[in-house]
């Protein structure tokens, strides 16, 4: 519990600052919606006249502008950006932190398991990951209460959207960290969790333009892509699957390789 | 029972050497020393009794457990200051110890206030704002609240001022008297003389010699000097002198063997002078190291 303490400590600040740019995010993207949705007609004609392929880059194929949830679509996508970089930052942090600041000597030679001290970790960040997602529910149900401009919106297909953010963001936290210790040592979070996050959007965007399902299967964009979703009022299952056997097989692969590293000095 | 014991203990970094089939024991209430330059494996060593790295080959126990496999039971009875210092920097020095406090099943709150006070550390301070002899006492402190049984020392001394040591070698006799078994890994044979009563000298990653600190200098060179207005240093090198200089008139030597012998040569010149001396552990250890 001290670990958890301490370390759910070192996020307060990351955690406040991220809630807020996505409540910010989801309040300046869904006020416009009323003003959007008078000239709605127009704007499904605009966007049908771009290539197919680019729209479906940008997962806005098929996707109805004029609707709450149509709308709300899009500003799901930035925000699922955000949510993995938030979370692969926390992910390839986890333990690097430590052994990149050398603190990992102070607590690694207390009288704690690996195990016990993983765990810890794993919640504190969890914690902190759960907080911006309970921010994002919230935020969302009120944002879109108040500016739906009387139209009406299906309240189930609004929670599965919300429901899935948790499988999301365990992804690229679990994943961060079995990257993280895979490699020798993390010299700087930021790039890697970028590369993480960036390079599974862009996959998911090229998947989604070239219209094969090869690379873009590996993707949590694609597993959880919004309009997919808000179209069918249902998860692609099979895909949502995938995302869940690589947290499961991230995790056990992290206690194993973290219950057995060499943990590199000062010198 | 050896509080610590260590068998074909061996460590490799990939390809790169930390230390090769090291063994030696630890007797309870001891305060051993172990010596070696820079790179030599005392850090290596150390590590592997936190389990803070795992070993190629062989085993260390403490208290008769294997370090590997019984890490956090060991721990809860080890103070291990590292030799390079590093904490949280945003924590207060305070915070830090509480936390570190918290790992153990006693109440460490009396002792920690009490070591901070021998220390002179302020404890309001935040742990970026401390220069490197601060943090070290920091080190102190937070290795030594829960009145471990065995204290494990990394080159402990870096960093800290003269009479800091001081208060540092005093409070570590205490804890020793107290019961606490001391292992202390140094690259500074002065202060191993001073503290220890066996040493491990180590070179390379393999433990060269294993001797008790009286025997290390008894059984050995004596320095010898001898200063006359007219001497030719050639008549003193005989059987068991090396290092043999003049300098200044002095004529100086190691000397190992019957100490009649070199007594006898002595007495054959007109000196003005003799010193006979225990070499310093620093002048047995270039020895070693030659």
């Amino acid at each position: 519990m001290n670990i958890y303490k301490h370390e759910f400590g070192m996020y307060i600040r990351s955690v406040i600052t991220w809630s807020l740019s996505i409540f910010a995010l989801l309040f300046l993207f869904l006020s416009l919606f009323s003003s959007f949705s008078a000239s709605a007609a127009l704007l499904n004609e605009t966007l049908s006249k771009f290539p197919p392929e680019l729209l479906m880059a940008f997962g806005m194929n098929d996707m109805d502008l004029s609707s709450v949830l149509g709308f709300y679509g899009i500003v799901f996508l930035i925000c699922q950006i955000c949510l993995s970089i938030q979370a692969a930052n926390y992910g390839f942090g986890l333990v690097s932190v430590e052994e990149r600041d050398m603190t990992a000597d102070f607590l690694l030679a207390k009288p704690v398991g690996r195990p016990k001290i993983l765990t810890s970790k794993f919640l504190a960040a969890l914690t902190g990951l759960t907080i911006t997602n309970a921010v994002i529910w919230i935020s969302s149900f009120l944002l879109l209460n108040l500016y739906r401009a009387g139209k009406s919106f299906d309240l189930r297909t609004l929670i599965l959207l919300l429901a899935s953010i948790v499988i999301f963001q365990l992804f690229f936290l679990t994943v961060g960290v079995l990257i993280s210790l895979l490699v020798r040592r993390v010299r700087s979070v930021t790039p890697f969790s970028m590369a993480l996050a960036f390079g599974m959007y862009v996959l998911s965007a090229f998947g989604g333009m070239l219209g094969g399902d090869s690379l873009d299967i590996i993707t949590p964009f694609k597993h959880f892509e919004p309009n997919y979703i808000i179209r069918n009022g249902a998860y692609d299952l099979p895909l949502v699957m995938i995302s869940v056997v690589a947290i499961i097989v991230s995790i056990v692969a992290s206690y194993l390789l973290y219950s057995r590293r060499n943990i590199a000095s000062a010198v | 029972m050896s509080i610590i014991e260590v068998n074909n203990l061996t460590k490799y970094y990939g390809k790169a050497r930390g230390i090769v089939d090291v063994s030696f024991n630890v007797e309870e209430q001891e305060i051993f020393g172990f010596i070696g330059p820079n790179g030599a494996g005392k850090s290596t060593t150390i590590r592997l009794f936190c389990s803070l790295i795992y070993p190629t080959n062989g085993q260390a126990k403490i208290f008769g457990k294997d370090c590997a496999k019984f890490g956090p039971d060991i721990r809860q009875e080890i103070g291990y200051l590292p030799s390079e210092v590093f904490y949280y920097d945003k924590m207060k020095v305070i915070d830090l110890l509480k936390y570190s406090a918290s790992f153990y099943k006693k109440d460490c709150t009396a002792r920690m206030h009490e070591l901070a006070e021998i220390m002179e550390l302020e404890l309001t301070r935040r742990i970026e704002d401390l220069s490197y002899g601060n943090r070290k006492k920091v080190g102190i402190v937070q290795g030594l609240l829960h009145q471990p049984k065995v204290i494990l020392l990394d080159e402990p001394t870096s960093g800290l001022d003269p009479l800091m040591q001081q208060k540092f070698f005093k409070l570590i006799r205490e804890e020793n008297a107290r019961g606490a078994t001391i292992f202390f890994s140094s690259h500074i044979l002065g202060e191993v003389q001073k503290m220890c009563s066996r040493v491990a000298i180590i070179k390379e990653g393999k433990i060269i010699k294993i001797e008790d600190i009286k025997t290390l200098q008894h059984d050995n060179y004596k320095k010898i000097k001898v200063a006359a207005s007219q001497i030719d240093a050639s008549r003193f090198d005989v059987e068991g002198v090396i290092k043999l200089e003049k300098h200044n008139g002095v004529v100086g030597f190691f000397y190992k063997g019957d100490i009649n012998v070199i007594m006898r040569k002595i007495s054959e010149q007109e000196v003005s002078d003799v010193t006979i001396e225990e070499p310093t552990l620093e002048e047995i250890f270039m020895h070693y190291y030659e």
